[in-house]
C-alpha cells in the first residue's frame, strides 16, 4: 500500500537505461544484504541450539553483536530506500515483478561463489522456476 | 493505511507526526509485529540452512498471499497468476527435495566416522 503511494506520484519518465540502474541498484542492494545477513547467521552458528544453552536474550545478543550482520541489515535497509526511489519514478508493475525474480537468480550466484553453497542442478532449477513464478504473480 | 488521511510531503513536520501516529493504529502495528516475527524466524532458519535453500522456499509466501487475496478477499486471478502460483510450487518442492545446507568437509568426515561405527 505505501509502495502503490510512493509509485502514485507524478514525475518524468526515465530513459530505459536510467530504468534498468535503478532496478539494478535494487537487486544489488538487497542481494549483498541477503549474502552478508546469511554469513553472519552461519558465523553465529545454530540459533536453537543457542537459545536451548543461553535463553532467548542470548540469541539476541549474539545476533545483534554480529557486525556482519549490521552491514547485512544496512545494505537490506538500503535495498528498501532504492526500491522507493525506483517506485517513485518507475511503474510498481515494472519494479516489483523485475527487482523480485531478479534478486532469486543473483542471489544464487552470490550464494555459490561468497557463500560456497552446493547449487546444484536441483537449487538452479528451483531459482529459475521460482524467478519465472514471482515475475508472473507480481506482474 | 488505507482508512488514515492522506499523507502528504508538503509539510515535513506533519508528515513525522502523521507517520508516528500511524505506528500506533493497530493494523500498522500489528503488521509489524508481524514482520519482526518473520525477520526472526528468517534469521533461525538462515542459521541452519543455506540462503539457496531458504530464499527460494520463502517465496511460497507469494502464493499464500495470491490464494488469500483469492479466497478471503475475493479478488481475481489471472491465468497467468495461476501459472506463476503453479511455478513457484513446483520451484519449492524441487528445493525442498534436496538437503537443506551445505556440509563441510570436516562435518562430512565426521558423518562417515559416525555411519562406519
Amino acid at each position: 500500500m505505501t509502495l502503490a503511494f510512493i509509485a502514485s506520484m507524478p514525475g518524468p519518465t526515465p530513459s530505459p537505461l536510467t530504468a534498468a540502474s535503478m532496478i539494478a541498484a535494487v537487486v544489488l542492494c538487497s542481494t549483498a544484504g541477503e549474502v552478508l545477513t546469511a554469513a553472519a547467521m552461519k558465523s553465529i552458528g545454530d540459533l536453537d541450539d543457542i537459545r536451548a544453552h543461553s535463553g532467548m536474550k542470548g540469541a539476541i545478543r549474539a545476533v545483534i553483536t554480529s557486525p556482519l550482520f549490521f552491514a547485512g541489515v544496512s545494505f537490506l535497509a538500503l535495498a528498501f530506500f532504492s526500491l522507493l526511489f525506483a517506485l517513485n519514478h518507475l511503474n510498481l508493475s515494472l519494479v516489483a515483478p523485475a527487482s523480485a525474480s531478479l534478486t532469486l537468480v543473483t542471489n544464487a550466484i552470490a550464494g555459490k561463489v561468497f557463500l560456497r553453497e552446493n547449487v546444484d542442478r536441483r537449487r538452479w532449477t528451483a531459482a529459475v522456476l521460482v524467478c519465472i513464478g514471482v515475475y508472473l504473480l507480481a506482474h | 493505511m488505507k482508512p488514515l488521511p492522506a499523507i502528504s510531503l508538503a509539510h515535513p513536520a506533519e508528515l513525522v507526526i502523521s507517520l508516528v501516529g500511524a505506528v500506533f493504529t493497530p493494523w500498522v502495528a500489528a503488521g509489524i509485529a508481524l514482520l519482526i516475527g518473520f525477520f526472526a524466524s528468517y534469521l533461525t532458519a538462515l542459521s541452519w540452512a543455506d540462503l539457496t535453500f531458504v530464499l527460494p522456499a520463502t517465496a511460497f509466501g507469494n502464493v499464500i498471499v495470491a490464494l488469500l487475496s483469492r479466497y478471503w478477499l475475493h479478488e481475481p486471478i489471472s491465468l497467468a497468476r495461476w501459472a506463476g502460483i503453479v511455478l513457484i510450487t513446483v520451484g519449492v518442492g524441487f528445493v525442498a527435495q534436496g538437503p537443506s545446507r551445505t556440509e563441510s568437509p570436516a562435518e562430512l568426515e565426521a558423518v562417515r566416522e559416525v555411519i562406519a561405527k
